[in-house]
């Protein structure tokens, strides 16, 4: 597939996901500054929107989706529910997992997003195993994980990519390399500086994509999931990105030079994108703005929801542990 | 003696080891440059003092973490390795369970591992089942492997000291949750031994014991059950292996009551061993059934109001205590 081969329409709709995604995290970072309003660890993707919408648009409603602590992204590109993902990530009742996974854990499994860990790697495994019943099963369907550049230095990664690559598995790994794995740099924790080349040790393609361009991350996925799909085996991308917050939103990330992140915040993937369907007269200043305002206004009645949701009561706390509980 | 937050005192523990032992180094994610910026970590500032060559940050890699401790302990190193969260353990089983615990043995005890691990544990952050989970029973329950937990900011330092310098793997528990606690601390390198439970609060009518924040709960409880005439003499473990068993058994012998706090979920819990001891061993002088206080069987929960039901909290010890004395 070509750049040429993006209709006005998918550019909007990939613009649209970007700005969504950038306003609802922009919402949790203004709640969690206040005491007790966002329970657990609020942990962003903000600067790395472009992987998200551009990889989650790639797939189909039948491709499955497993996720890591960085997941807003995933879900929203993936059309979760604004009201029910953030009434969960508070923890709420009417959040889409009931309160009980909190921000680190959700899943929407009605949308495929099967399963978010926050087990650094424990993502590829299970990957394995969706892609493995997908094969079973004969679906067309493959599977995308989302991993860290940290979550790389797991053995339980490289277990996932060589039996992928032994059976052959509809599975595309996608290493989100944000630069960061909490206060470490790639250089400290990877011995090479390239993740995707490992793809060659499991016999599996690997490549690199400007993760900030969400056009390119889409292209190289609409690639990548065609490879899977058509029975080849399993893939590797590498889309390279910055993590503009701290780990999470306790870390005032004193160990970044300021110039480091100057230079990542002019490579904004939507400020970026936004010039570039200005430039290319697929929208216009008013339409900017009228999507800027429809996304805020949405991510607002989300937090009012959320708010105003309870928290769960005690008669949950026991329940969904098992299928049918053993009986006393 | 100088006032000293919990972590604080860890971190006094790690600086003295590193001072008086060259090969003691530390290592594990984030132990040289933090996300956090916070004094009362138990690694702050070592960097600095000690240098990249004794202060190594490590990739997200468990078993690779674990597997360092091993090898560099049997080559004579004294590692001390942190594992972020106590759930991630996990990871680095195999290399603790299957080979700390089993390779002296194995060697026909030629080979030794002194090795240390700092386990960060703690419930209340909200973080859910991923990030919080006591797993003490699990490690106590594998042969080889010592276990201690410390409550107190002397304890801190002085069962981290003690574990550095034993010869024989040790896991030290970290609650997260007293880091910020202040206490007096002594000064210098004194250690508190292993296998020594500390008597906290004499009393005649039960013994409770408990480890970790679950002591504070106790301490709470105390108040209420005075007031409805119970003395209880309290237990602070410290140990979990080797255990004190005649601190236990003393107190028993002399209240006839015993009931265990843990924070960790109740069944298979750490408590069900101090019961089955006491009843295996001092079941004459039991007046009442021994009542184990620990977290329901579910995963820790998320949404605060789900996570305070989870944690066990002072009325659940006033219950209990007054369960086991009959009331
Ligand atoms: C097994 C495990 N070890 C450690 C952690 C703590 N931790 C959470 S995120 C993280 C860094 C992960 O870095 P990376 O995979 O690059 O993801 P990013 O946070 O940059 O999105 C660490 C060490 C964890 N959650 N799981
Ligand atoms: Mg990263």
């Amino acid at each position: 597939m070509t750049e040429n081969q993006i209709i006005p329409d998918l550019r909007i709709r990939l613009y649209k996901s970007m700005v969504l995604t950038r306003k609802f995290e922009e919402k949790i970072m203004d709640l969690s500054q206040e005491p007790g309003r966002m329970p657990g660890m609020q942990i962003l993707a903000n600067g790395q929107e472009a992987v998200a919408t551009g990889m989650v648009s790639a797939l189909e409603p039948e491709d499955v989706i497993i996720s890591n602590h960085r997941s807003h992204g995933h879900l929203l590109a993936r059309g979760a529910d604004l009201n029910s993902l953030m009434a969960e990530i508070m923890a709420k009742e009417t959040g889409v997992n009931g309160g009980k996974a909190g921000t680190l854990h959700l899943s929407v499994p009605d949308l495929n997003v099967l399963m978010t860990s926050t087990v650094v790697g424990a993502g590829p495994p299970l990957a394995l195993g969706a892609a493995f019943a997908q094969q079973y099963k004969k679906t067309t369907g493959i599977t995308v994980v989302f991993f860290g550049d940290g979550a790389a230095a797991e053995g339980s990664v490289h277990e996932a990519m060589n039996l992928a690559g032994v059976w052959k598995l509809p599975l595309l790994f996608v290493c989100e390399n944000n630069c960061w794995a909490g206060a470490q740099r790639p250089e400290e924790h990877c011995a090479t500086p390239h993740i995707f080349q490992r793809a060659k040790g499991y016999d599996m393609p690997g490549r690199s994509v400007d993760g900030n361009d969400v056009e390119a991350v889409y292209n190289l996925g609409v690639e990548l999931v065609e490879y899977c799909r058509s029975g080849k085996g399993p893939a590797l991308m590498e889309a390279l990105t910055y993590r503009m917050r701290g780990h999470g939103e306790q870390d005032r990330q004193h160990y970044v030079d300021p110039k480091e992140l100057e230079s990542w915040a002019a490579k904004c993937p939507i400020l970026g994108y936004r010039q570039k369907l200005l430039d290319g007269g697929v929208l216009n200043q008013a339409q900017i703005q009228a999507i800027d305002q429809d996304a805020e206004a949405r991510v607002a009645a989300a937090a009012a929801f959320g708010d105003e949701s309870p928290y769960p009561g005690p008669e949950t706390v026991l329940t969904d542990v098992f299928v049918q509980p053993p009986s006393a | 003696m100088s006032e000293k937050t919990f972590g604080q005192a860890l971190n006094e523990a790690l600086t003295i080891a590193m001072e008086i032992d060259k090969n003691v180094f530390i290592a594990g994610e984030g132990v040289g440059v933090s996300i956090h910026q916070d004094p009362n970590t138990a690694t702050h500032g070592l960097l600095e003092k000690f240098g990249r060559r004794r202060v190594k940050d490590t990739p997200v890699s468990e078993a690779a973490i674990a597997g360092l401790a091993l090898g560099a302990s049997c080559m004579g190193l004294r590692p001390v390795v942190e594992i972020m969260f106590f759930p991630f353990i996990t990871l680095a089983s195999d290399m603790l369970v299957n080979h700390a615990g089993k390779l002296r043995y194995m060697s026909g005890g030629k080979s030794s591992f002194p090795l240390t691990v700092r386990v960060r544990a703690g419930l209340g952050f909200g973080a859910g089942s991923q990030h919080s989970q006591n797993l003490e029973s699990w490690i106590a329950h594998s042969p080889g492997l010592k276990i201690v937990w410390p409550a107190t900011p002397e304890d801190a330092k002085g069962l981290l000291l003690s574990a550095i310098f034993d010869p024989d793997p040790v896991i030290v528990v970290e609650d997260m949750m007293l880091n910020q606690m202040p206490g007096d601390v002594p000064t210098g390198d004194v250690r508190t031994p292993l296998g020594k439970a500390r008597l906290v609060s004499p009393g005649t009518d039960c013994t409770l014991v408990a480890y970790g924040t679950a002591l504070y709960t106790v301490m709470e409880a105390l108040k209420p059950l005075g007031e409805q005439g119970i003395s209880c003499e309290v237990i602070d473990l410290r140990s979990l292996v080797p255990l004190d068993k005649a601190c236990i058994l003393d107190s028993v012998r002399k209240t006839g009551r015993l009931v265990v706090v843990h924070e960790a979920n109740r069944f298979c819990g750490f408590g069900a061993e101090l019961a089955a001891m006491v009843a295996d061993e001092a079941f004459d002088a039991l007046k009442g059934p021994v009542k184990r206080v620990g977290a329901p069987q579910i995963p820790v929960p998320t949404a605060p109001p789900h996570e305070n039901i989870f944690k066990p909290g002072p009325e659940e010890v006033v219950t209990a205590v007054r369960e086991a004395m009959g009331k």
